[in-house]
C-alpha cells in the first residue's frame, strides 16, 4: 500500500496548510469600489496595531475550503449515529427558504410595518410547537438547547420569586443528565443535587421523592432519557414534584422519539426546550448554530422573556421591554434564530401532523431494529426491553478482551462511519449510544449492523492490536489530546508555527 | 413522505426481527392515556411546491433591506458577502457535520476553527480567542460572568454606550447568579464615566467602542484605572469591520474582548443566527467559556487539530463548568473565516475605509437638513443624530417613503430620555443616491 507521496497528497485528499502559511497581507478575493479619499475623523484612534491577516484570491479560497471540507465526515456522506445529537437528513428546501430575500435580508430592528411576514412566521412556528407539545406558550429566542434550559430555569426562578419562595434553591438532576443540565442549573444560581438512576436506566422515583423538600425549586429530567428509554414513572414524578411545590423542567433534546406521538404537556412538564437543530432538522454546521425555543406551562408562561409578539387587529407588534410585564428578562439581542425558525417551519410543514408522527415511529423502529441485530453481539445493559430512538450498548463484553469503547469507535472510522456517542451517559460504563434517526433506510442499517457485528467478532478473536492501531485510513491517525491540552497552541503566530508547518509538509 | 426512506414492507420486516406486533409495542413505557391515538390538529404533509409557495408568501410580506434606502445598524449590519462564501458553507461536509468530536474525520472543521481563532485574535489584537459564542450579546453576558469568577467580585459596571440589548441580556444572566449590574445613563460619548464607579467590589467595567451611538473611544485610560482597582476591562463591540480602521481594544489594555461578528460573512437574517467573537488574555484562559481548538500531532507525527482544554466545559465539569454553552455558531463562524480569508488585511482595510467614508458622507448630508444635529464626533460607520421630532415617528414616516433611516434610541431603551435621538449607519452598500434620498426624505418629514 502506498503511504508516502512526494506532494503529501493522497489521491483525492489534498494536504492543505493554514491560510496563514499560504496567504499574504496583499492577497485578496474581493474587488471593492475605490475610496474617495475623504478625511477620516479618527485621528489618534486610527489602527496602529498590526493586522497581519492573510488574504487569498477567490480560486485559492475555494480550493482551501473545499480541500478542508474533504477531511470531514457528514450526514450527506453516511450514517451519523451520534446518540443524543439526532443527526438526521437536512432537507435542502429549508436552506432555500431561509435564503429568501424577504427573510435573509431583513434587519431585526426594521419598523414593524416592514416585517409582518417575519412575525407571522414566528407566530406560525410557535403554533406548531405549542400544538405538538400540548403546551400553552413558547419563548422562541433561546439560541440553542443549553440557552433554552437557561430560559426555562429562569422562568422557574421568576415564578418562585413571584410566589415569595426564592428560598427554593435546590435543583434535582439525575446522574444520567447531559452536562448542560447541571451547568445551567448552577449558572441560574441554583445548587445541584444529583438523583440516582435505578438498575433499569431510569430515574429512581423513590430517590426523587426522598430528595424533594421545601427548598427544592425544580427537577430537570430528560425524557426520553439519555439511556434511550422513556421514563415510565414520568407522571408520578411530575405529580410528586408539583405536590412538593417545585417545577418540572424537561430536557427536550430527545423529543424526536415522541414528536406527534406524546405531548409533553400531558406529562406534567412545566418547561422544555426543543433543539430545532435536532428534531426539526436545522443543520448542525460543524457545531452550530442551533435554536432552543422553550415551551412553557400556564404557570410559567407569564414570565416568558421579551420579546413578545402581540397581535393588534390584523397587525403584529413586538413588545421588546419588560416594563408592565412579568417577563424575567431578555435572553439575547433581537428576537432569536430566525434562520432556524424558517428552516424548522419548512420542515414541519413538509412533514405535517402525519409525517411528524411517522418521524417518531420510524426513529424508534430504526433504533429497535439495530438493538435487535446488535444485542446478540454486544452488551446491551437495558436491551431486554424496547428502546426509544437510541440504542445503548456498553463495554462489558469487550473490556475483558482488552478492547474499549473508544477503540470500537476508532475502528468504525476506518469502516467509513462516524461512530456513536462514546462514554455518555456517564451512568453506564463505556457507553456506546447509537441514534440512527428516521432518515436511514433499512439497507444502511443492515450495512452498519454487519460492520458492528464483524468488529465484535474481531474482539472475540482477540485482535486487540487491530483496534489499538485504528484508524489507519482516515486523513489523520489518532490525535494526541494530552499534548494539545498540556502545551495549548490555540492560534497561529508569526514565526512560532514554522515547526508545525514543516511537520505538516513532511 | 420524501424524507422518510422506510417502506411499509421494510417496517413489517423490521418489526418481525424485533419481535413486536406493531410499532406501538415499542412505546410500551409511555403511561396509559399519554400515547396519542389521533394526529395532532395541524395540517398534513405537503410537497415542495406547496411549502415553497407558503414560505415565499410570508417572505413577500416583508420589505427586504435591499429594496429600500437602508441606514439601519445598531447591532446588525448590512454588508456585501461574496457569493463564494454561501456556496462554500453549503457544502455538505461543512453543513451536515456535527461538532468535531472525532478529530480524525473532522479536520476540515477543526482547521477552519483554528484559523478562525487566529484571525479573531489578530483582528482584536488579543492573545487567544475561542471557537465562537451564540452572538455578541450572549458573549458579553458570558464575559461579565467570567470577570466575576476571575476577580471573585460581584459588581459589573456598564457604560452608557453599550447596546441596551446587551445590557438587558447580561442583566438577566448575571442577576440570576447574584451579581449586581450597574448600568450608567445612556451617553453618546461617555465611556470613561465607568471609572467613577470603580471600587473594591467591582469585577469589571464593560465599555463599547464603537459604541451604540457610533462613538469611537480611546479605552487605554479606562483599562489602566480598572486594573488599578483590581477590576478587568471588558470591551464589547457590535461592528467588527471597524477594526480594519480603528485601534482594537486588545491594544488598549482590554482583558476580555467580545462582540458581534455578523458583519463578516453573515446576512442580516432578522437577528440570527449570528456569531459571537470572544477573546481573552492568555492568563485567563482557564476561565474562558466555550469550545476551543488547538494544535497537536497524530500517531504518525503529523500536525492536526483537536478540541482542547475541555476540562472547563459542561460535558466534563457539569455544574462547575465555566459556561453551559454546548452548540455554538459553527457555520456562521465558518462563513466569517471564509469572508475574512477573501478580504485579507488589504481587503479589510479597504472595506473599513469605505464604510467610514460613507458615514462621513451621511453625517454631512444629514447635518445639512434643518432640524438635525449630529451628536457623534468620532465614529466609524454609525452616528447618532438629534431631531426636532420623536425619532420613532420619524422612522415610521420615513419607512413609508422607502427609507429605513435607522433606529430610534427610544426603541432600544425607552427610559434613556433620548426620544429624539436616531441612530443611523452607512456601509459600503449605500450609494450616494441613497444618501441624497435619505436627506431629502428626512427634510420633508421634519419640516
Ligand atoms: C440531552 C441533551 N441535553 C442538552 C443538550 C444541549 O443542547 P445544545 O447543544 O443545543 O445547547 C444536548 C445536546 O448537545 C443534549 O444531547
Amino acid at each position: 500500500m502506498i503511504t508516502e507521496t512526494t506532494s503529501g497528497n493522497r489521491g483525492l485528499l489534498q494536504a492543505e496548510p493554514l491560510i496563514f502559511e499560504t496567504g499574504h497581507a496583499t492577497g485578496t478575493g474581493v474587488d471593492l469600489p475605490a475610496p474617495k479619499g475623504l478625511k477620516s475623523n479618527l485621528g489618534a484612534l486610527t489602527r496602529k496595531a498590526a493586522l497581519d491577516l492573510p488574504g487569498l484570491s477567490e480560486p485559492e479560497t475555494m480550493r482551501h475550503f473545499v480541500r478542508l471540507s474533504q477531511k470531514n465526515y457528514a450526514i450527506d456522506l453516511g450514517l451519523f449515529p451520534l446518540g443524543s445529537c439526532t443527526m438526521k437528513h437536512n432537507p435542502r428546501l429549508n436552506e432555500r427558504a431561509a435564503r429568501f430575500e424577504g427573510f435573509a435580508d431583513l434587519h431585526p430592528l426594521q419598523p414593524t410595518s416592514t416585517i409582518q411576514g417575519a412575525l407571522e412566521l414566528m407566530d406560525e412556528l410557535a403554533h406548531w410547537l405549542c400544538t405538538l407539545t400540548g403546551m400553552p406558550a413558547v419563548a422562541l429566542s433561546p439560541k440553542a438547547g443549553a440557552h433554552g434550559e437557561m430560559c426555562g430555569m429562569l422562568a422557574i426562578k421568576a415564578a418562585l420569586e413571584a410566589r415569595g419562595e426564592s428560598h427554593r434553591q435546590r435543583v434535582l438532576v439525575p446522574s444520567s443528565a447531559h452536562g448542560t443540565n447541571p451547568a445551567t442549573a448552577a449558572a441560574a444560581g441554583f445548587t445541584v443535587d444529583e438523583v440516582k438512576g435505578d438498575e433499569d436506566g431510569r430515574v429512581d422515583l423513590e430517590d426523587v421523592v426522598a430528595k424533594l423538600g421545601p427548598d427544592v425549586a425544580a427537577i430537570m429530567i430528560t425524557n426520553p432519557n439519555t439511556c434511550g428509554l422513556f421514563e415510565p414513572d414520568i407522571k408520578k414524578i411530575a405529580d410528586a414534584v408539583h405536590a412538593a411545590g417545585a417545577y418540572f423542567y424537561c430536557d427536550g433534546a430527545n423529543y424526536n422519539a415522541i414528536v406527534g406521538k406524546v405531548r409533553p404537556g400531558d406529562l406534567g412538564v412545566d418547561a422544555m426546550h426543543i433543539n430545532l437543530h435536532k428534531t426539526f432538522s436545522t443543520p448542525h454546521g460543524g457545531g452550530g448554530p442551533g435554536a432552543g425555543p422553550t415551551v412553557l406551562s400556564a404557570a410559567l408562561a407569564p414570565f416568558a422573556p421579551v420579546p413578545h409578539i402581540v397581535l393588534r387587529g390584523e397587525t403584529r407588534e413586538l413588545r421588546e421591554h419588560m416594563q408592565g410585564t412579568q417577563a424575567f428578562g431578555r435572553m439575547c439581542a433581537f428576537h432569536g434564530q430566525m434562520g432556524m425558525f424558517t428552516r424548522a417551519l419548512t420542515y414541519m410543514m413538509s412533514h405535517g401532523s402525519d409525517g411528524l408522527r411517522q418521524v417518531a415511529e420510524d426513529a424508534v423502529l430504526n433504533a429497535n431494529y439495530l438493538l435487535a441485530r446488535l444485542k446478540p453481539h454486544f452488551s446491551a445493559p437495558f436491551g431486554d426491553r424496547p428502546c426509544m430512538h437510541e440504542v445503548l450498548l456498553d463495554d462489558a463484553s469487550i473490556k475483558p478482551k482488552g478492547v474499549e469503547t473508544i477503540d470500537v469507535a476508532k475502528a468504525l472510522l476506518d469502516e467509513g462511519y462516524h461512530p456513536f456517542t462514546t462514554y455518555f451517559p456517564l451512568v453506564v460504563h463505556g457507553a456506546m449510544l447509537i441514534e440512527p434517526t428516521e432518515t436511514e433506510p433499512k439497507r444502511e442499517l443492515d450495512r452498519f449492523a454487519d460492520v458492528m457485528i464483524a468488529l465484535a467478532e474481531r474482539v472475540k478473536a482477540g485482535e486487540v492490536e487491530f483496534f489499538k492501531q485504528a484508524p489507519k485510513l482516515t486523513p489523520m491517525r489518532r490525535l494526541d489530546d494530552t499534548r494539545a491540552a498540556r502545551q495549548p497552541k490555540l492560534r497561529w503566530r508569526r514565526g512560532a508555527n514554522d515547526a508545525g508547518a514543516k511537520v505538516a509538509a513532511e | 413522505m420524501r424524507y422518510l426512506p422506510l417502506t411499509d414492507v421494510d417496517r413489517e420486516q423490521m418489526l418481525k426481527v424485533i419481535g413486536a406486533k406493531n410499532v406501538d409495542d415499542l412505546f410500551a413505557d409511555v403511561p396509559k392515556g399519554a400515547l396519542l391515538k389521533d394526529l395532532v390538529p395541524l395540517p398534513k404533509a405537503q410537497g415542495e411546491i406547496e411549502v415553497h409557495r407558503h414560505l415565499q408568501r410570508l417572505a413577500e410580506k416583508n420589505t427586504p433591506a435591499g429594496r429600500t434606502a437602508f441606514f439601519l445598524g445598531a447591532g446588525a449590519y448590512r454588508h456585501h458577502v461574496p457569493a463564494s462564501v454561501d456556496h462554500l458553507i453549503q457544502r455538505s461536509e461543512f453543513l451536515t457535520a456535527y461538532t468535531p468530536y472525532q478529530p480524525e474525520i473532522a479536520q476540515g472543521t477543526l482547521q477552519a476553527l483554528y484559523e478562525f481563532q487566529s484571525q479573531v485574535a489578530q483582528l482584536l489584537d488579543m492573545e487567544v480567542a475561542n471557537a465562537s459564542m451564540y452572538d455578541g450579546s450572549t458573549g458579553c453576558a458570558e464575559a461579565a460572568m467570567m470577570a466575576a469568577r476571575v476577580t471573585k467580585r460581584k459588581k459589573i459596571v456598564f457604560s452608557g454606550g453599550v447596546h441596551p440589548h446587551y445590557i438587558d441580556t447580561a442583566r438577566t444572566a448575571c442577576e440570576a447568579l447574584g451579581l449586581e449590574i450597574v448600568a450608567l445613563p445612556a451617553a453618546v460619548d461617555g465611556e470613561a464615566a465607568v471609572t467613577e464607579e470603580l471600587g473594591a467590589d467591582v469585577a469589571c467595567v464593560i465599555v463599547q467602542s464603537p459604541n451604540v451611538f457610533g462613538t469611537v473611544t480611546d479605552l487605554t485610560k479606562i483599562g489602566e484605572a480598572a486594573h488599578g482597582a483590581g477590576a478587568l476591562m471588558v470591551a464589547t463591540f457590535t461592528e467588527c469591520v471597524s477594526f480594519g480602521l480603528i485601534e482594537p481594544a486588545g491594544a488598549m489594555g482590554a482583558d476580555i474582548v467580545c462582540g458581534e461578528g455578523q458583519s463578516i460573512g453573515n446576512a442580516l437574517n432578522f437577528g440570527g443566527p449570528y456569531v459571537g467573537l470572544f477573546a481573552v488574555k492568555e492568563k485567563l484562559i482557564r476561565q474562558m467559556p466555550g469550545r476551543v481548538a488547538g494544535e497537536t500531532l497524530d500517531a504518525d507525527g503529523k500536525r492536526g487539530f483537536v478540541l482542547t482544554l475541555s476540562t472547563r466545559e459542561q460535558h466534563i465539569r457539569r455544574e462547575k463548568a465555566t459556561s453551559n454553552i454546548c452548540t455554538n455558531s459553527g457555520l456562521c463562524q465558518l462563513a466569517w473565516t471564509i469572508h475574512m480569508t477573501l478580504l485579507g488585511e488589504q481587503g479589510l482595510r479597504h472595506l473599513a475605509t469605505l464604510n467610514h467614508e460613507k458615514a462621513i458622507q451621511l453625517g454631512e448630508a444629514l447635518a445639512g437638513v434643518k432640524g438635525v444635529e449630529v451628536l457623534t464626533k468620532r465614529f466609524f460607520n454609525e452616528i447618532a443624530v438629534k431631531l426636532t421630532k420623536p425619532a420613532q415617528e420619524v422612522v415610521d414616516t420615513l419607512a413609508e417613503k422607502g427609507v429605513i433611516g435607522g433606529v430610534a434610541m427610544s426603541r432600544l431603551n425607552p427610559k434613556a430620555g433620548m426620544d429624539n435621538v436616531l441612530i443611523a449607519c452607512a456601509t459600503e452598500m449605500n450609494t450616494d443616491e441613497d444618501i441624497a434620498a435619505y436627506a431629502k426624505a428626512l427634510a420633508e418629514v421634519l419640516n
